[in-house]
């Protein structure tokens, strides 16, 4: 087990490192720079004395091999940069973030979870039944409606409507503030989990193992608890896992519209004005935080069916 | 329409619908929207050009002017008056005695001389640099080749004399967001980035990164009886649609509106009586690069002035939010002519106009374009139809905001649609049409003409107001005649207010940003303001 997890976490590194790359790549290529986006509002007039002494500063007339050079030789030492626009630490900027990306992950994925691999396994044990085409319905539409437009039909109906609970903002952390942004980032994972969960069941159920099972008088509450649960498992686990990966990068939009103070929204406000450094670490960190999830489903894998840590 | 819009009018109008109140109530809260993004740059914000931190300035710091609304223009601020020279160079300015930071400093002439240092200093590469470098000796300070910055001269702690490049008003520089005065007592300059200091009416309380920013009454501000406030949660509100459904809700006091809500709400009840309205200091247009050869011709772009039905697409697209240009200097300008009319609308004359300019069979050209939608690409969208009718086929570039401004600035481009400020300092507005002005700085058409450069400099030497604005009126109407832009409107901004909030004022330079010391909250806010 242990040869396995670390091979497992060695196979990131190469990934990192090839990530990094395109992201410097990408970001040296694309038109515009940050002084300029500092009048791309057209609220004062373009300075060129200020453009020049700001890609002085920030070593954008170098040329880019060199600026290669010293992107990698600092992302190895972990160092990701100063931040152009506010002149930090790109990490102190992103651990300003994360607990706030991370509580609206957690809460969606725990939303998600609660709710989609109960409903998924209770149609599958009854298919074709109405709870079966409600919850195949509610999945369908949960993953047909964009999440900008259904967090704004929340708004509208939650806070505006009832008045139940606040429309945006982080307020002091409040529970109440974190339900209307994880309930819409949730509803994707929620309707993906339903469905791989009826058809994991599903497909258990119909196999041979299940038969003998109950041909050999076992009850149907053990033979779901003891074989169909432990098997339909693995794709459940997958879903999650690649679900709850994706999470951060998905809250982009959510947290833009919740005013949530995430790292979506830090990098959605740095791509605009061209801020690179926190653009390569946000995305460094969401790729990362992405392959570690990935890395952790594999080794649970390998605890749930010993077959994989085989393989 | 134009002429009866002027901007005393509109004024008159937004103060009447809730600006200057009286009775004014001490106490509560206010949740006011910084709407320019999901964050704060810094809370430094001598080293922020950025509108967002602007929401900042006006709650904990002063600058030696401020911007006056109500008379729509800058007055002194940290100063109980000013003695000018007769040459017009040295300002004398007697500071206040009471003005104290909140660190507990009194205000001296040293602090005026530290900040400015600060903000010149060529190893900062602030933006407000150009701002300092109005000042005598200040460019040589910005190029590391002084210590000192000598027109800066401390006459006493009350007193400061500056010394600027010519006969300027200082106050448009001076009364920066990047000009502001920082106490000289704090040892480490990088706390000004996380607890900033300032003389304003508002103390710092808290930063939520991404969230909100805090601020509470400051006991000892110079201005009697102010603030009312007893304290400001700025948050951070970049979606309209989220803070339209946050307005509605009564969770914000105040919301910047769009084109699509400006029209809902002027037809709801309850909503429509609480718009505050002004004429921006932006004038909206498509530049022409004269380096494309049909642009050289000032016909061709008279042309496309008079091809383009800008009233229609303001009343379709920008749904009213904006009024028809009449030339560059805004309504709101202390310059603007009311009495030149806009080109009109008159495809035929387009035609005679291109014909003339040996263009009868038109031409073609690409007009790089971000997608903003009240200066972007859904505006080059329109005119494609209008300009197909003369014979021009236009072919929009979509690129996004920041590769705007850098093809723009290194005249990388056919012609461009943008938003660029036009005041409220009318001299700088009609400095980007000198053709002393470096194409990289704002003279991004290339323009070049010598009748309009004699009125420029004769109005820079100007002194008396009145006759300068004179002057800049006549250059900018010289602007409008050679036509190196199409005149598409000036931005109408607005703000709706809940009925509970007094004090707001129709700030031409930027509406979204407010004096929060002179606002205050009645008995009708719900509970949690107040």
């Amino acid at each position: 087990m242990l040869r396995f997890t670390l091979r497992r976490i060695l196979q990131v590194i190469p990934t990192v490192v090839v990530v990094a790359l395109l992201i410097f790549v990408i970001f040296s290529v694309v038109p515009g720079t940050f002084a300029a986006s500092l009048f791309a509002d057209g609220k004062r007039a373009a300075d060129p004395q200020m453009i020049a002494r700001l890609n002085e500063e920030f070593g954008l007339n170098k040329p880019l091999m060199e600026r290669f050079v010293t992107y990698v030789t600092d992302l190895a030492q972990f160092d990701l940069g100063t931040s152009f626009r506010t002149r930090q630490p790109v990490i102190d900027l992103i651990n300003d973030r994360m607990g706030a990306s991370l509580q609206l992950a957690v809460a969606a994925m725990v939303f998600a979870l609660v709710v989609g691999v109960p409903l998924g396994f209770l149609a599958a044990l009854r298919p074709g039944s109405i709870l079966d085409t409600v919850t195949m319905i509610g999945a369908v539409s949960g993953l047909s409606m964009p999440q900008f437009w259904l967090g704004l039909l929340m708004m509208y109906l939650f806070a505006l409507q009832l008045n139940w609970l606040p429309s945006f903002g982080y307020g002091d952390g409040s529970f109440q503030n974190l339900i209307l942004p994880a309930v819409t980032l949730g509803v994707t994972p929620l309707a993906l989990l339903a469905r791989t969960t009826r058809a994991g069941v599903l497909d258990v159920l119909n196999a041979d193992f299940i038969r003998t099972a109950h041909s050999k008088g076992m009850s149907e509450m053990k033979v779901v608890r003891w074989h169909v649960s432990r098997n339909a498992l693995v794709l459940i686990v997958t879903t999650v896992g690649l679900q709850f990966g994706s999470l951060i990068g998905q809250a982009v939009v959510i947290e833009k519209l919740f005013a949530w103070p995430g790292i979506g929204s830090l990098l959605v406000d740095s791509v605009a004005i061209r801020d690179i450094p926190v653009v390569q670490g946000t995305i460094l960190v969401i790729v990362l935080w992405f392959l570690l999830i990935n890395t952790a489903v594999d080794l649970i894998y390998a605890a749930i069916d010993p077959r994989i840590k085989q393989e | 329409m134009l002429k009866r819009l002027t901007f005393a009018a509109l004024l008159s109008l937004s103060v009447a619908t809730g600006a200057l109140a009286a009775g004014e109530r001490s106490g509560g809260t206010l949740v006011f929207t910084a709407p320019y993004g999901s964050s704060f740059a810094t809370l430094d914000v001598q080293a922020s050009p950025n509108t967002q931190e602007e929401f900042i300035t006006q709650a904990i710091h002063r600058g030696l002017y401020s911007w006056n609304s109500i008379e729509n223009k800058p007055v002194l601020e940290l100063a109980d008056s000013e003695e000018v020279s007769e040459d017009g160079l040295t300002h004398t300015y007697h500071l206040r005695k009471n003005a104290v930071f909140h660190n507990g400093k009194a205000l001296t002439a040293d602090d005026i001389i530290y900040s400015y240092k600060r903000i010149a200093n060529p190893k900062n590469a602030f933006p407000g640099a150009s701002f300092i470098a109005v000042i005598k000796g200040a460019e040589e300070f910005i190029a590391g080749k002084s210590e000192e910055i000598s027109g800066l001269k401390k006459v006493d702690d009350n007193t400061l004399a500056i010394t600027y490049t010519g006969p300027i008003n200082p106050g448009f520089p001076l009364m920066q967001n990047t000009t502001v005065i920082y106490p000289s007592n704090v040892e480490d300059e990088s706390t000004f980035a996380k607890n900033p200091v300032g003389l304003g009416a508002f103390v710092f309380k808290e930063h939520v990164p991404g969230s909100q920013v805090v601020v509470e009454k400051f006991d000892k501000y110079y201005e009697e009886g102010k603030p009312y406030l007893d304290r400001i949660n700025i948050v951070l509100m970049a979606e309209d649609a989220a803070r339209d459904v946050a307005f509605r809700n009564k969770e914000i006091d105040v919301s910047i509106l769009g084109p699509t809500q400006y029209q809902a709400y002027q037809g709801e009840e309850g909503l429509k009586d609480h718009l505050l309205e002004v004429a921006e200091v932006y004038t909206r247009n498509i530049g022409f690069n004269p380096a494309f050869e049909p642009f050289k011709d000032k016909r061709v772009r008279q042309a496309i002035n008079h091809a383009i039905n800008a009233p229609l697409i303001i009343e379709r697209l920008v749904k009213n939010k904006a009024y028809p240009a009449s030339g560059w200097l805004p309504l709101s300008s202390p310059a603007f002519d009311k009495d030149k009319a806009p080109y009109a609308y008159d495809p035929e004359k387009a035609k005679a106009l291109l014909a003339e300019a040996g263009y009868a069979d038109g031409f073609e050209f690409e007009v790089t374009a971000s997608p903003n939608e009240s200066w972007g690409v859904p505006i080059v969208e329109a005119i494609l139809p209008m300009l197909k009718k003369v014979g021009i086929t236009v072919k929009p570039k979509p690129v996004e905001s920041s590769a705007l401004g850098d093809a723009v600035t290194t005249n990388n481009f056919q012609a461009f649609i943008w938003s660029n400020l036009s005041g409220p300092d009318p001299l700088n507005a009609m400095r980007c049409y000198y053709s002393k002005t470096a194409q990289s700085a704002c003279n991004y058409t290339s323009y070049a003409s010598a009748d309009f450069d004699k009125l420029y400099e004769a109005a820079q030497q100007e002194r008396d107001p009145a006759k300068q604005n004179d002057l800049l009126r006549q250059a900018n109407n010289i602007v409008q005649d050679d036509a190196p832009v199409w005149f598409f409107n000036y931005n109408k901004a607005v703000m709706a207010y809940q009925p509970w909030v007094h004090g707001l004022v129709p700030n031409a330079t930027e509406l979204a940003v407010q004096p929060y010391d002179e606002i205050w909250i009645d008995e009708t806010a719900p509970g949690s303001r107040k």
